[in-house]
């Protein structure tokens, strides 16, 4: 394979991560082992004592795993979305950033589905879901959605990493530890960039690119079906479907800039991911923020303007108990992007990187106020004197495993990185021209 | 093999001890049920008539009566022929609260687990408030079953949902595609649940099991053996009123009636009607009521009492 001279600088920063890991690194992956850790204690005590650790009883029977649960999918959508997308539209621009965005994607993807496990009473027969699965059921739709999601997006991810673990194969570089070497002997599977091999992998990219968009679609409806095929007041509207897909994607780019900033400043890529892509990325952030203000406006204005006794009861919990959560999810978290990118001249990286973190904030916030005041407001009012059973506040079990959520998340960024190099360098070949690769 | 297989068969004879059949009631699926005699529980003095496999009559003691309970493959038919119906008269209930103990002492379950809920309602500022007992209403559009993923909630030919806790994953959608609040989660494992020696049936709804939902049964396995369910045998106001749709009677153990006669009579009505889930459970308007709201706070110890502190209610007393 012939190499450029921006490849040539790519490896250079990359191969170093490959072929050994630093002090500094290894006290990274401790402290997020020791947090992992930490979840890890907490859900051995949920095991042991039973759901009654966690925050939840009987009338809040869904929490923060399913919020997590919701948020972590929405995350996925990164990838299917960025990279699909732009892979289709053949966007010169994306090629330093679809790595991360698939990156994302599947770890996120692997994450999210761990949460509703969490969730679930008897882990022991989660077999069943299989052996007596039910077509009725809108679970049985999510299980079979989230496995061929998990599956496409796999396929994809590897697809697209074909070409950079041939590259690193067929360097020889004594350097890299040798069971490395046979990782990428085995996994670059006899790929040599032949002009057939060119061609079918070009092929199949592209068919996994649109496929990998439509499962994405489907995942995030079934997700929201869950909700809106129940009676409860709140979740039982015909928008939820559109509406979790945009939030997905929305939340989806937040943590894309997120993630790109701190690649950016770690390996001091600043040459390869450049203002302009945090523009872009802030561009389409901005994009669907409109829609999902939107669609958050239309949903809340219907509920509120000829609103049945529920929903009116619903509305008063948001606009007086939950006051600042809907204030930072469904206006802060809409309008601070819009003016960050709208306005050229807060265009800054920093700035879009500012706003994408409050972006994920109230995404995480939107969807604990779908799950939440719901189960507070049922039809038959909540009689009870234990505060728990009347109102949810999360413990300590259901935090240290959210934690533990965001630091599997980190982890796995950080191995992936260990193994293949967080900017997809064979994809910067087709122009030899250097200039043309750094975008400005 | 034979001989491995003998000390078992014994020790289970001893438990069993004679293999009855006892005269079933009203409600049971014919004129004969299966029972058998447990000499180790404790006598009650009540005596009752049965026959004995060969023929012979003889005099038992009701509380060691025991009746086999049904497998998960005979709770999922359900009983052949009824269409089981309840009705509430909310003229006639002053929050005794017998219902909920009786249910719970049947059922094993603990304090926190109630499958039988007073609320006490008041539908708007300027009507008055009521006491409302609430069972499962065992819809027959049941949206708990629907969103059931492994089949573990499911609707029998006479009308009612059951759950099987053995299949139960405890994913909880049941619990929130119930609109009616009627779902309990075994959050632990209560102590209650080891009360119950008896082999599990869902029928029974006993011994509970952690980490899995469980909810008002109508008490299948009483009315397989003739009797009414806990909650309408022990209400000494004669609240709860339960029977059989194709029959078109129901019972409150001491009046029998036409059930359509008693809902054209009292307008009878079914809660929310709007959400479309059909129920089986029907209330009688609270008019002309035998007893005042406040009779409903008489004796209830103080953690009771205070659950319907919130209520408009009791808010607008205080001040």
């Amino acid at each position: 394979m012939s190499e450029t001279t921006v490849q040539k600088k790519l490896m250079g920063v990359f191969l170093p991560e490959i072929e050994s890991t630093s002090y500094l690194q290894f006290i990274w992956i401790a402290f997020l082992v020791g947090v992992i850790g930490l979840g890890g204690f907490a859900l051995y005590k949920q095991i042991h004592d039973g759901h009654v650790v966690t925050g939840m009883r009987d009338n809040v029977v869904w929490g923060v795993y399913i919020v997590n649960f919701i948020f972590f999918m929405g995350v996925s959508y990164a990838g299917a979305l960025i990279s699909g997308t732009l892979h289709l539209f053949r966007a010169e621009w994306r090629k330093p950033i679809i790595r991360l965005a698939e990156f994302i994607t599947i770890i996120a993807l692997l994450i999210g589905p761990c949460f509703i496990l969490l969730c679930i009473g008897r882990l022991d027969r989660l077999p069943f879901l299989v052996v007596f699965g039910r077509i009725q059921s809108p679970i049985t739709w999510d299980v079979i959605a989230i496995s061929t999601d998990i599956f496409g997006c796999i396929i994809f991810l590897y697809l697209a990493l074909l070409r950079d673990i041939a590259r690193i194969r067929d360097l020889n570089d004594s350097r890299i530890p040798k069971w490395k070497r046979k990782f990428y002997k085995i996994m670059g599977l006899g790929y040599t960039g032949t002009p057939e091999q060119k061609v079918y992998l070009n092929r199949a990219t592209d068919i996994m690119a649109a496929m990998v968009i439509a499962i994405a679609v489907i995942v995030y409806s079934v997700l929201a079906w869950i909700f809106s095929v129940t009676l409860q007041p709140g979740w039982h509207s015909t928008i939820f479907g559109p509406y979790f897909v945009i939030a997905a994607v929305f939340s989806g780019c937040g943590v894309m800039i997120i993630v790109m900033w701190v690649v950016r400043k770690l390996y001091h890529l600043e040459e390869y991911i450049t203002r302009k892509h945090f523009v872009n990325v802030g561009v389409i952030m901005l994009v669907l923020a409109a829609l999902f203000g939107y669609f958050t406006f239309s949903d809340y204005l219907t509920k509120w303007y000829g609103s049945e006794k529920n929903d009116e009861l619903l509305i008063q919990l948001l606009f007086n108990d939950y006051y600042w959560s809907f204030l930072i999810s469904n206006y802060i978290g809409v309008l601070l992007p819009m003016i960050v990118v709208g306005i050229p001249k807060l265009r800054t990286i920093r700035n879009i990187t500012l706003s994408a973190i409050v972006v994920v904030i109230a995404l995480w916030l939107n969807r604990y106020l779908i799950v939440v005041p719901t189960l507070e407001s049922p039809y038959l009012p909540i009689q009870d004197s234990r505060p728990e059973w009347v109102f949810y506040q999360a413990t300590w079990v259901e935090w240290s495993l959210t934690a533990a959520g965001v630091a599997v998340f980190c982890l796995l960024l950080t191995i992936a990185i260990k193994f293949i190099p967080a900017i997809n360098v064979s994809e910067m070949e087709d122009h030899a021209d250097p200039e043309k690769q750094i975008l400005t | 093999m034979k001989e491995n297989e003998k000390p078992q068969k014994s020790s289970r004879r001893d438990f069993l001890k004679k293999s009855l059949v006892a005269g079933a009631g009203v409600l049971a699926t014919g004129g004969l049920v299966e029972a058998y005699f447990d000499a180790s529980a404790a006598e009650s003095g009540e005596k009752v008539k049965v026959m004995t496999t060969d023929g012979k009559i003889m005099e038992v003691d009701q509380a060691q009566l025991r009746y086999p309970r049904v497998s998960r493959e005979e709770s999922k038919k359900g009983i052949p022929g009824k269409k089981f119906v309840m009705v509430i008269d909310l003229a006639r209930c002053k929050n005794a609260r017998a219902c909920v103990d009786a249910c719970q002492k049947g059922h094993h379950l603990p304090k926190s687990q109630e499958f039988m809920k007073v609320f006490l309602l008041q539908d708007t500022e300027n009507t008055a408030p009521y006491w409302f007992p609430k069972p499962c209403y065992h819809c027959d559009n049941p949206l708990c079953v629907s969103v059931c993923p492994v089949g573990a909630t499911y609707k029998r030919t006479d009308g009612i949902v059951l759950i099987d806790t053995n299949r139960c994953i405890g994913c909880k959608f049941c619990i929130t595609g119930c609109p009616y609040s009627t779902r309990v989660f075994a959050w632990e494992h209560y102590p209650e649940f080891d009360e119950d020696k008896q082999p599990y049936s869902p029928e029974a709804s006993s011994p509970g099991v952690e980490g899995t939902v469980s909810k008002c049964d109508f008490c299948p396995d009483l009315i397989r053996v003739g009797k009414l369910p806990y909650c309408v045998s022990s209400c000494p106001m004669g609240v709860i009123y339960f029977g059989d749709m194709d029959e078109d009677v129901v019972t409150n153990g001491t009046e029998t009636v036409q059930f359509s006669k008693l809902i054209e009579d009292r307008a009878g009505y079914r809660y929310l009607e709007t959400l479309g889930t059909r129920p089986s459970v029907y209330y009688l308007p609270p008019v002309e009521r035998q007893f005042p709201v406040e009779r409903g706070f008489g004796d209830l110890d103080e953690e009771t009492r205070s659950r319907y502190e919130n209520t408009p209610y009791m808010k607008k007393n205080k001040k």
